[in-house]
């Protein structure tokens, strides 16, 4: 992985854009990594909208999720890219204030992504590939979105998209907001945009529970390497998308025209493979992604104060349990205490 | 006149907290010895306290009848995760205290005289925060289950994704997922048991997708953690909000069954939801085989294809 990313840097002219960036760039990796933050929250980003203006030739929108109301907050339809007809699911928060109101500062409610998963299940009828692009700080964690089952449609949403019969590009182009983000983030190839991040909670509420202060938020960030290069280099993206000078606000053309390159690329690609193939290796992708290691060891030992007849017993019992050997013996944790209630 | 001299002893109604616990609903002081006994529900106001994973599944399998998988399973520390305490030390503090390897425990056992596979979470670890070892072990439960066609029980207790381990963690959700999604297709129940708390990612991924889904009397079960939804959204939230008797009320739980009660549905429910049982044989000599994508893609033709259907489910 690491060499995907030195080839990538080595790749693009690097250095001249590297030189570039060197001014803004703060040298300490905590303010570096809040720029990047503060970047991809950037009022001014191209959302979905923005994007498809410049990137389709065609693309009417439907609305709606036939169950409850339409969320304006995910936007979803059908487009044309050069001459490849695709489904299109993707977040939108708004530019000024009026609309980010409208558009709920682009938190989706259930009925949003329970849309999401009509759009991409016609596509799949119709055997269009699809494209969806993140970009949201995360569900909308009010009490209608609750009442309505946020989880569930989120849940629902990750699970169509692991058995979808047709090819997924995703792009994160923004914030990547937890299970926000992932209920329309599962893909077969996930890209993602220079400046973006990804990451499991919010760095402000990372930094709320386990710093006890929303103030550490820079040192969450940087602690949950939620930057694109992290990323990549923890194989949750497969590639990243670069930007132009001083970030994706700065010029949407010169920004869609690379996500437009790059996602009509691996569209061609996917489309080669056989569709079991395309679903099975999806499967394969999701399933190797974790980090852990398998001990050969004694369950660990609960260091506790036996009491006499405890020690006794263990005098007396305490061969036999050792000749127990490998790791399931539930019965021995049966009489401990549990542990104290959190309250 | 004699001067008062503050006390250093303890207060009277300082009980040792080694014999016995408050109950946080009714503030009864509860014996620790008794409360086992009756499953750890509070015998003055029907609290549920929370329920170590060992405790958990003696309960609810027949007894004996657990053999654990995976066991060895142990979560690394792909960030080099720090925030006020290093990650492994968090791990290993989490470890001397519980027992366990990492926030769930999985394997096989029979409810009723039937074989499921059961994954239970243990609070005490870590929040029960699902990291790598939590995702794989709910995926190899729900792989086993499916190529045993076996039911699949998950009894949640969880905070949600483990943040430790960034946004591995989140990509559980679509490991974890992935792999009941195929269950679901191949008509292998899942059943999901929902304890305090069950929120997150947790909720937002296989336990909120139960082919039926209990939850334990008045337990914490949301998407967004309070102090997540008190950052983002202005204003109070109401007074009931994310418990079980309000997912009840909104449709998104089957039945909120009672502790003492909750063997027995379950025993009710593997003999009411046995999967059918397919044509192929599957291989049931000790080891788990591992996930064949052709035999499962021809297994679900079967069901698909109308004239097999009588022979599938009689």
């Amino acid at each position: 992985m690491v060499e995907r990313l030195i080839g990538r840097s080595g790749r693009k002219g690097s250095s001249d854009a590297d030189l570039a960036r060197e001014p803004e760039a703060p040298a300490d990796p905590t303010a570096a990594v809040w720029a990047k933050v503060q970047l991809a929250r950037n009022l001014r980003r191209p959302r979905t909208l923005e994007l498809l203006a410049l990137i389709a030739d065609d693309f009417v929108e439907l609305h709606g999720d036939r169950f409850f109301g339409d969320d304006p907050a995910i936007v979803a339809g059908l487009a044309r890219i050069d001459d490849r007809r695709v489904v299109v699911v993707g977040q939108q928060k708004g530019a000024e204030t009026d609309e980010n109101i409208r558009r709920n500062f682009g938190m989706p409610h259930p009925e949003g992504y329970r849309k999401a998963m009509r759009v991409m299940e016609l596509g799949e009828r119709l055997g269009l590939p699809i494209v969806t692009f993140v970009d949201v700080p995360g569900a909308h964690p009010g009490a209608e979105s609750e009442e309505r089952g946020i989880a569930e449609a989120i849940a629902r949403s990750i699970a169509l998209m692991t058995r979808l019969q047709t090819p997924i590009v995703t792009v994160i182009t923004g914030e990547g907001g937890s299970g926000g983000a992932l209920a329309i983030a599962v893909g077969d190839v996930v890209l993602a945009l220079e400046n973006a991040v990804y990451s499991v909670i919010s760095p402000e509420g990372c930094a709320s529970i386990l710093w006890r202060t929303p103030d550490q938020a820079p040192a969450a960030a940087l602690a949950m390497r939620m930057t694109a290069t992290d990323q990549l280099q923890l194989g949750v993206v497969d590639e990243v998308i670069p930007e132009p000078r001083g970030g994706a606000h700065t010029d949407h053309p010169a920004t869609a025209a690379t996500i437009k390159t790059a996602v009509v690329r691996h569209l061609a690609a996917l489309e080669r493979r056989p569709l079991d193939e395309l679903i099975e290796a999806r499967y394969r992708r999701y399933r190797a992604l974790g980090a852990f290691t398998t001990v050969d060891l004694e369950p660990v030992a609960i260091p506790e104060r036996p009491g006499f007849a405890d020690r006794l017993r263990n005098l007396l019992g305490g061969s036999a349990r050792a000749s127990n050997g490998t790791g399931s013996n539930p019965t021995r944790s049966h009489d401990e205490p549990p542990a104290r209630e959190e309250v | 006149m004699p001067i008062k001299l503050p006390s250093f002893r303890q207060r009277r109604d300082a009980y040792p907290p080694d014999l016995w616990t408050q109950c946080p609903s009714c503030q009864e002081m509860l014996f620790n010895k008794q409360l086992e006994k009756v499953l750890r529900v509070c015998s003055n106001c029907g609290h549920h306290f929370r329920l170590s994973a060992p405790a958990r599944l003696n309960l609810l399998l027949d007894p004996d009848s657990f053999e654990e998988c995976d066991a060895g399973l142990q979560s690394l520390d792909p960030l080099g995760f720090v925030d006020l305490k290093a990650y492994p030390d968090r791990v290993s503090a989490a470890q001397a205290t519980t027992g366990l390897r990492d926030a769930a425990v999985w394997g096989f056992g029979s409810i009723g005289g039937r074989q499921v596979a059961m994954c239970v979470m243990d609070f005490s670890f870590m929040g029960g925060s699902m990291g790598s070892v939590v995702g794989e072990k709910v995926a190899r439960s729900a792989e086993a289950a499916l190529a045993r066609r076996i039911p699949l029980v998950i009894v949640s207790a969880s905070g949600g994704a483990r943040m430790q381990e960034g946004t591995l963690s989140l990509m559980q959700l679509v490991k974890t997922v992935a792999a009941t999604e195929r269950l679901r297709l191949a008509g292998v129940p899942l059943i999901s048991v929902m304890s305090d708390p069950t929120t997150g990612g947790v909720f937002a991924s296989f336990a909120a997708l139960g082919d039926v889904n209990l939850a334990e009397p008045n337990a914490l079960i949301g998407f967004a953690g309070a102090r997540v939804s008190a950052g983002t959204i202005q204003g109070e939230l109401p007074e009931g909000f994310q418990r079980s008797e309000f997912l009840f009320n909104h449709g998104f739980v089957d039945r909120i069954v009672h502790r003492s009660n909750l063997r027995d549905e379950l025993v009710k429910l593997v003999a009411l939801l046995a999967p059918v049982q397919l044509p192929a044989p599957s291989s049931d000599n000790g080891n788990i085989p591992a996930f064949r994508p052709l035999s499962f893609l021809s297994a679900l033709a079967e069901r698909v294809i109308p004239e097999s259907d009588e022979a599938v489910r009689g």
